[in-house]
């Protein structure tokens, strides 16, 4: 008899990081069911995760090309659009499973007990993996044109680390939510979608569509409240180096922002995460 | 020797608001609340007024030392559930303490997690990992999982094209091999054939051989009295019973309620209530109407319900069914001679009997479910079980299928049948 369990009202706080270190297995174990299961049937299976970004990337090619975007000098319209797509297809997909996920494990969350901010947390997994095999959709591009990316690149991880952090908490505040309010099941599909159009996925984000006249800094500092300005920023930076600045204000306001979502969405998940049983 | 589990004035409250059906509130819900409250000028929170409180569970105590097995057992509602859930760590207690030595697994319904999509091989590591077993431990044990299961042909098909028979074997075998401290079982065993319902008992029972505890929460009365040596009833969230089980599974017989062989139904609270006909009485008598518990084999035994009309044009017709000791359903009998299939039943009380001959139940325990259901179109106004017990006694007198044998005598039915012999000519 090692372990000794105490229940008690409002004791669930005690061992719970312990406890999340104890279920790291069960981590683990739903990432891969999720993995598995994400293209089972699938005839061409995982190739999905790069033709998906790869008819986003044309389609906002031709889209920006018609409307005269900017683009900076010497960096082809396609790599440029792709570095956009491929962090915010990340955060869109990550967000939204992960905010979904409560509901979709609900047979888990009433029948055995683990602490829930597995279940969010390891959907997280599946987009980064999808993440991953797309960027060799970029690789592609960058080889056709030739093009060899800026040494920043060795920083790629910290932004697709603070992608995730966003996604993860975002997608963990609505998630508990969801639990008690099924509107967000609605809601998040529309966040994505407008936030697709507001992001700097297809044009610059520190150029005008049409002149080629820098953005006031005030304005870009408010812009750069939406964490994913920074994150996408980040990416071109790293890809693109010189050729786009990385504007130092907004990266720290993003920073701070994306810290912010991830305590906020923690916190208001573990306070609510006893009830989810009686609720969901 | 310190208890494995102490449970000190364990209450689980609930809200029930009247005014929603669903289980969740909308933000729609939440605004709407707001302006009737500004409406008629109440405080935030006054306006769901319409909100009750419940307790499922309250002031529960009780100890369990290692090595004992507990049944669980109470009607419906009577807070089984909640106190798994609870003990499960699923849900939290509102009020009291609860501590437990040692690994628990609970295994609140079989195949947790099991997803449809994945190969039987998948889902045992799957469905281990969420029932708390670490990946080497799932390794280790996944051959003796695999011949448990009697899978072994299938272990790379999707599980969504098993048949039913054959995922609840594996998501049971998976579950057995847990090896916990403690086991805590609900309701499981009520599925799977009759052969590996067999297998199940007996691997809790081995479980429980080796030290460990085993909680076990069950409709069954007889699972119970073979599994547990002892028992909990519980009623409407209160300990009614505790101890030992055969004391305990009598006292939810007799629960209030009379005897096991007379229920008096109209003093018992109603999950739910119909408005067309009622349940008053149900008896197991003899021939002379004289409520015993205990049968002679050979005599006939009657078996009476009382209810009331509540609706004039109602057309039905009523329904007993059979179970002996083992659950096993031995036959369904609805009354086809009464006008009322036919006829429409005027508002009344009413009285009906139905009876089996002698030297047609087996010896032993038997059970008796009551119904009143309409054939056609077919409605069940209401279906009882464990409605009535009764104990058929085979006395020896000589004139029971039985003769002078007195040894084992198997078979689920003992009619007295004619024989016929004769020398067969050359």
């Amino acid at each position: 008899m090692n372990s000794r369990i105490i229940i008690e009202p409002g004791a669930k706080g005690k061992n719970y990081w312990q406890d999340l270190w104890k279920f790291r297995e069960l981590f683990y174990f739903l990432a891969w069911r999720d993995v598995i299961v994400r293209y089972k049937q699938a005839v061409i299976g995982i190739a999905w995760s790069v033709i998906k970004p790869l008819l986003t990337v044309v389609i906002f090619a031709v889209v920006g090309r018609v409307l005269h975007t900017a683009v900076p000098f010497g960096v082809p319209r396609l790599i440029f659009v792709c570095i956009g797509i491929l962090p915010w297809q990340f955060f869109s997909t990550a967000f939204s499973e992960s905010s979904n996920s409560l509901l979709a494990n609900s047979n888990l969350l009433t029948k055995v007990y683990f602490p829930r901010l597995i279940v969010p947390a390891s959907t997280i997994i599946v987009s980064l993996i999808d993440f991953l095999t797309s960027l060799g959709l970029l690789f592609v591009f960058m080889i056709y044109y030739r093009y060899v990316p800026a040494w920043n690149i060795v920083l790629l991880p910290a932004f697709l680390l603070q992608a995730t952090m966003i996604s993860m908490g975002a997608g963990i505040y609505i998630a508990a939510l969801n639990v008690k309010y099924r509107d967000f099941k609605f809601i998040v599909p529309f966040i994505v979608q407008f936030g697709l159009y507001i992001s700097p996925v297809w044009f610059s984000s520190d150029q005008y569509v049409y002149q080629n006249v820098k953005v006031p800094e005030v304005l870009k500092f408010v812009y750069s409240l939406n964490p994913m300005v920074g994150v996408i920023d980040g990416f071109r930076w790293c890809i693109l180096g010189g050729k786009t600045d990385l504007y130092m204000p907004g990266f720290l306001l993003s920073i701070t922002v994306c810290f912010l979502v991830l305590f906020l969405g923690i916190w208001y998940f573990r306070k609510v995460e006893k009830s989810f049983a009686d609720v969901i | 020797m310190e208890p494995v589990i102490k449970i000190e004035n364990l209450g689980k409250k609930y809200i029930l608001s009247h005014h929603t059906k669903e289980k969740y509130v909308t933000l729609r819900d939440m605004i709407s609340d707001g302006v009737k409250s500004i409406l008629s000028g109440k405080k935030k929170g006054e306006a769901n007024n319409y909100s009750e409180e419940f307790w499922a569970l309250k002031d529960v105590s009780f100890e369990i030392n290692q090595g004992e097995r507990v049944g669980i057992i109470g009607r419906n509602g009577a807070g089984k559930s909640t106190l798994l859930k609870i003990l499960s760590r699923i849900t939290e207690p509102t009020t009291g303490h609860v501590t437990i030595q040692g690994r628990v697994a609970s295994l609140l319904e079989v195949g947790t997690g099991f997803h449809p999509e994945l190969s039987g091989r998948e889902n045992i590591f799957l469905n281990g990992a969420i029932l708390g077993m670490s990946k080497s431990e799932i390794e280790s044990k996944f051959d003796e999982i695999v011949a448990f299961s009697e899978i072994e042909k299938f272990l790379d098909t999707p599980v969504k094209r098993y048949s039913s028979g054959m995922y609840v074997r594996l998501a049971f075998s998976v579950a057995a091999h847990l090896d916990p401290d403690i086991l805590i079982v609900d309701e499981v065993l009520a599925v799977g054939d009759a052969a590996f319902q067999k297998k199940c008992l007996a691997k809790i029972e081995e479980i429980s051989g080796r030290g460990r505890t085993v909680i076990v929460v069950s409709h069954n009365m007889n699972t119970v009295m073979k599994l547990c040596n002892k028992a909990i009833l519980l009623n409407l969230g209160k300990i009614d019973a505790w101890g030992n089980v055969e004391e305990v599974v009598d006292s939810y017989y007799r629960s209030n309620f009379g005897t096991s062989a007379r229920r008096i139904w109209s003093q018992e609270p109603k999950e739910r209530e119909n408005k067309e006909v009622r349940l008053l009485e149900t008896r197991v008598h003899d021939k002379d109407f004289g409520i015993q518990e205990n049968y002679d084999i050979t005599k006939p035994v009657g078996i009476s319900m009382d209810y009331e009309v509540l609706k004039d044009g109602e057309k039905f017709t009523h329904s007993f069914n059979v179970y002996n000791e083992d659950s096993i359903h031995l036959f369904s009998s609805h009354d086809t001679q009464f006008e009322a299939t036919n006829k429409i039943c005027e508002k009344g009380v009413y009285t009906t009997t139905m009876w089996i001959p002698g030297n047609l139940l087996a010896e032993g325990n038997h059970t008796v479910s009551v119904a009143i259901i309409r054939i056609n179109p077919f409605y069940i106004y209401f279906h009882e079980m464990d409605a009535l017990r009764f104990t058929v006694r085979d006395y020896m007198q000589g004139d029971s299928a039985r003769g002078n044998y007195t040894l084992d005598f198997p078979g689920v039915v003992r009619p007295l049948l004619q024989w016929q012999t004769g020398k067969k000519q050359a």
